[in-house]
């Protein structure tokens, strides 16, 4: 798929769109459908493109794997966080009220907070899990990630990931 | 009546689909399949007035899922084996389908203002929900606000999973030194 003109043309054109989208469903789920959840994921989809296109290899160094476990965390700790701050402000955990000097207000930026978080680790659950999957095959630094260049190019196709996957039980020999 | 011309094409489609995927034997095509059918399934909810979940479904089931289903089929064979049907199988799967569709007639009409779930909280939140968070989509307020306890725990299953699945496929694996 790496030496497609049209597929990597039109993906070029596709992916930043594709994220633009997401921020909008992000931002706009105050107003219209979405929210955090399917913002993540459509954003999550931005980055598996770009990997599916270009390559597993190149995709990782866009979303490093160290990076992207801390997203996973830093997601839901926005959200705690955010009720935690509600306690600090004399308030029940996750109301949203006392966050700011007027109630609407502080909903508002409750709501914003939460999706937030709930779009981060949604996005970097999507992006991780489909790295752990094509990356297997060279057995996939997703925990340890020391930044070296990977010496073989392992392409998101299923037949070639299957063929340099040594020891896979299921596959045919 | 024009509704129900759509409704009854979609539900056959559904249906179609799932007859479609019993029958394949390879699994890319049960995989796509399966695509289509959350496709069609959010088509349905968006006529039932339920976008975000259409939503959701689009991008959740037709989207990610398939993409991540084709990620795991390089990892197992591209057939499903083929074994002749078991009628202990056969029945427990009949028996808990019929006694599911009985629950069903016990179950309120759809769109009924006489069913249990809209005469709990949910008047309180179309009334309120304007003055008390100020949010137009009240889906957005209920899920981040009133049930904000519930959309935690969900975030927290979700990054439990994520960490349990990335344990089994790659292990903890120290720098080498």
């Amino acid at each position: 798929m790496h030496d497609d003109p049209v597929i990597r043309v039109v993906s070029k054109v596709l992916i930043p769109s594709i994220m633009l989208y997401a921020l909008y469903v992000q931002f706009h789920g105050d107003y219209g459908p979405g929210g955090g959840f399917q913002a993540g994921v459509i954003f999550a989809v931005g980055f598996i493109l770009n990997a599916i296109v270009f390559g597993v290899n190149r995709g990782r160094h866009v979303w490093p794997a160290k990076l992207n476990l801390q997203c996973i965390a830093l997601g839901l700790l926005i959200y705690g966080g955010t009720g935690v701050a509600s306690l600090f402000l004399d308030g029940n955990y996750l109301d949203y009220n006392v966050l700011s000097s007027d109630p609407v207000a502080g909903q508002h930026l409750g709501i914003l907070l939460v999706e937030l978080g709930v779009g981060l680790t949604v996005a970097s659950v999507m992006v991780g899990l489909f790295f752990a999957f094509a990356m297997r095959a060279e057995h996939a630094r997703l925990l340890t990630f020391d930044g070296e260049e990977a010496s073989s190019e392992v392409t998101a196709k299923p037949r070639a990931s299957r063929a340099r996957k040594p020891a896979s039980k299921g596959a045919k020999s | 009546m024009s509704e129900f011309i759509v409704n009854a094409c979609l539900m056959g489609l559904l249906a179609f689909i799932g007859i479609m995927v019993i029958q394949q034997h390879r699994l890319f095509a049960v995989i796509i399949l399966s695509g289509a059918y959350s496709l069609s399934a959010a088509a349905w909810f968006v006529i039932a007035d339920a976008v975000d979940v259409a939503f959701t479904e689009a991008a959740v089931g037709a989207g990610v899922s398939t993409v991540l289903a084709l990620a795991t089929l390089s990892h197992v064979p591209r057939e499903e084996k083929i074994r002749s049907v078991q009628p202990m199988a056969l029945t427990i799967s009949l028996g808990a389908g019929l006694l599911l569709l009985l629950a069903v007639l016990d179950m309120p009409h759809y769109g009924s203002d006489a069913a249990p779930v809209h005469n709990h909280v949910a008047p309180h939140y179309i009334e309120q929900s304007g003055s008390e968070i100020g949010v137009p989509n009240i889906v957005t307020s209920v899920l981040a606000s009133y049930r904000g306890f519930d959309t935690l725990g969900e975030t927290a299953v979700i990054f439990t999973a994520a960490i349990a699945v990335f344990l089994i496929l790659t292990g903890w694996t120290r720098k080498k030194n």
